[in-house]
């Protein structure tokens, strides 16, 4: 109440603020504050590569303003997107994501619905347990995966390791459970009443969840399928245990493998390359960020 | 259309009964209300018709055939749910008919019902809305639109009104019994609102910790309630319950209630309870409307006292007034013009005629 400071005249009146605004104000001038700071903290090393990548090698090594192009060329962007090789690492990147998010939502969505919806013995703790498996780290599960695939190979005689398709095996193990997880939380937001409804309405349960469910929960939908594209696009340490040959690589583990030849960093390149790879996941955001944010469980229900 | 039965229906969760073996015998076309306070069963009552809830003992049938173990899509029953339950990504038309395709009806089938069901229900212009477009009336509108569409054996509702705000609430009200009027579908309707429950049922079932306490019309509830319980819970403001005592006097029988008040019974009601044993603990029940200021002329069996009042409210038609008999709150409805005032005197009559007798001890009506 320190704005009610009343004086002889009477009360003061602060033409400008009323009692809230006043508070608001400096919370916005906070929020600008911390928010320029974070934009300008992440956004420095985005530009630094955009920077590097249109300057020439011998720019880059020359002793000059390292924030400045002198002599901008395109040189780096027009070597790599004409390479076969980096090409290849872009397929590969593609293919590997898109199928693994396809199937992470194939075993996802039925997942999460059942945990959340169809109460059975145990579906608590299978709950926990599925993101508990998330909270594993995969420097942890590197090794022991690798001998599995390695006596599955031994057995079946089926050529496993060193071929991009065994991360399709490997990276749900990444989104599964968070993708559910994350599922299992949407799902939980709507209201009981609703599949309640479609029971009456005649609905089964898979019909529940493919006209009901799964159109109301798009937006968590559409979280968990940016979530699982970005892992499996981003994934490192996996590829680079995985695949060996250049025609097996995937995006990131291609770029540091190929363009770092011995301890010469052809810095151009790699940063013209992962910045290239950076493209996809932001055009995916960008398409998919409108839906993220509609909320779409509104009027449901009361309110 | 179908009728509808509960037979020694239980229902329990772990070690607690929710349903305590309830029988219930609704009629075709009946419109019936569940009625009572919140955990008293109605609600779960209702969703073991609907076939939500397993039942844990007894049997429900519906048409005749007992549909304990039939999953609710093939019970024939629609329901409306207290929060509408409208499937938000679909427009109206298609909240409506999502039953029906499901069910592969033909389109022009479809079409017609709903068209109907949107005009019966006057939602005609909403058809193409999405259900967050719309008011909570409408919504609530458009969940009976779903209901009817299907035409369906029952009608169940869940407290549908419990959301609106009062005004709706009376105006729906007055829209559901209009519709049960024109469609005429056995109806079960849980509601935890006495008025709701009074104003439209053929028959109210009272409930109360997941038993039946009685069933009967709004008017035989109200004017010959069995227990205390129905007694309190049916009418607003509650009846009255003041401790009393039966009294010989002079070959007369007299309900004393104080030291100083004493009246005795008109002979219809000392003819009823003559018979009870003098040394039981009694209550006098007794309406608020029963309670009025004194005339110049009454009627015989209506008697006077004096009192004090503690509080008065008008309420514009009638002013309650509120006093104490022996320690026991008692409310009064007063004609607005009767000088009824905060702390003041008056002289007030009691009806003995429509006055109740309740055993303290087991509550229920002598």
């Amino acid at each position: 109440m320190s704005t009610m400071a009343i004086d002889k005249a009477g009360p003061r009146r602060n033409v400008k603020y009323g009692s809230m605004s006043r508070d608001r104000t400096w919370a916005l001038r906070w929020s600008y504050f911390f928010l320029v700071l974070f934009a300008i903290f992440f956004l420095t090393p985005p530009l630094y590569m955009v920077i590097t990548s249109l300057k020439s090698s011998a720019e880059i090594s020359a002793a000059t303003n390292p924030w400045w192009v002198f002599h901008p060329t395109l040189s780096n962007y027009v070597e790599l997107l004409t390479s076969n090789q980096f090409l290849r690492f872009f397929w590969n990147s593609s293919i590997v994501s898109l199928v693994v998010v396809f199937v992470t939502m194939l075993i996802s969505i039925p997942a999460a619905f059942a945990l959340a919806r169809m109460k059975f013995w145990g579906s608590a703790t299978l709950a926990t347990g599925v993101f508990l498996t998330y909270l594993v780290p995969d420097s942890l599960l590197f090794i022991p995966l690798f001998k599995m695939f390695a006596l599955v190979q031994d057995l079946t005689g089926i050529t496993l390791l060193n071929r991009w398709y065994v991360l399709l095996f490997i990276y749900p193990t990444l989104t599964v459970p968070f993708c559910t997880w994350i599922m299992i939380g949407y799902f939980a937001s709507i209201p009981k009443e609703l599949d309640e409804a479609a029971i009456i309405d005649g609905a089964s349960w898979l019909q529940t969840l493919t006209r009901i469910f799964i159109p109301v929960a798009l937006p968590g939908l559409i979280a968990a399928t940016i979530f699982a594209f970005t892992v499996s696009w981003a994934q490192f340490l996996y590829p680079l245990v995985f695949t060996t040959s250049i025609d097996q690589l995937v995006l990131p583990v291609g770029i540091t493998t190929t363009l770092i030849k011995g301890d010469v960093f052809n810095w151009g390149q790699i940063m013209t390359g992962a910045l290239l790879g950076a493209a996809p996941p932001l055009i995916i955001y960008a398409f998919l960020m409108d839906y993220y944010i509609a909320g779409l469980t509104a009027g449901a229900t009361k309110g | 259309m179908a009728d509808v039965s509960l037979r020694k229906v239980v229902k329990r969760y772990d070690d607690v009964e929710a349903v305590r073996g309830i029988d219930l015998d609704i009629a075709d076309h009946e419109f019936i209300v569940l009625v009572g306070p919140s955990g008293c069963g109605k609600s779960t009552t209702l969703r073991m018709i609907a076939g939500l809830e397993d039942i844990s003992d007894g049997d429900i049938t519906i048409g005749g055939d007992v549909v304990n173990d039939v999953p609710p899509k093939d019970r024939d029953i629609a329901m409306v749910f207290q929060n509408y339950a409208l499937y938000p990504h679909m427009t109206v038309a298609e909240n409506m008919s999502f039953g029906l395709r499901l069910k592969h009806y033909p389109k022009a089938e479809i079409k017609a019902r709903v068209t109907e069901a949107a005009r019966l229900l006057d939602i005609t212009d909403l058809i193409d809305r999405k259900p967050k477009q719309l008011s909570g009336g409408q919504r609530q509108r458009v969940a009976m639109g779903r209901a009817i569409v299907r035409n369906p054996k029952v009608f169940l509702f869940d407290e549908p009104l419990s959301n609106l705000d009062a005004k709706l609430r009376v105006q729906m009200r007055i829209e559901i019994k209009k519709v049960h009027q024109k469609v005429r579908t056995t109806t079960v309707y849980v509601t935890h609102d006495q008025v709701e429950a009074m104003t439209l049922a053929d028959r109210v079932v009272v409930m109360n910790k997941g038993r039946i306490e009685q069933i009967g019309t709004p008017n035989e509830l109200y004017h010959k309630p069995a227990t205390r319980f129905v007694a309190g819970f049916i009418g607003s403001p509650a009846m009255n319950f003041v401790p009393c005592l039966l009294e010989d006097v002079g070959g007369k029988l007299n309900l004393r209630l104080t030291d100083r008040i004493a009246f005795p019974l008109p002979p219809a009601r000392a003819a009823r309870y003559n018979a009870l044993p003098r040394a039981d603990k009694l209550q006098l029940g007794i309406r608020p409307e029963h309670l009025t200021e004194s005339h110049a002329h009454l009627e015989p069996g209506v008697e006077t006292f004096d009192t004090v009042l503690d509080v008065t409210e008008p309420m514009g038609m009638e002013t309650l007034v509120y006093f104490t008999l022996e320690g026991t709150p008692v409310c009064g409805r007063v004609n607005p013009n009767a000088g009824a005032k905060d702390g003041a005197p008056m002289r007030l009559a009691m009806d003995l005629n429509n006055m109740h007798l309740l055993n303290e001890a087991t509550g229920l009506v002598l």
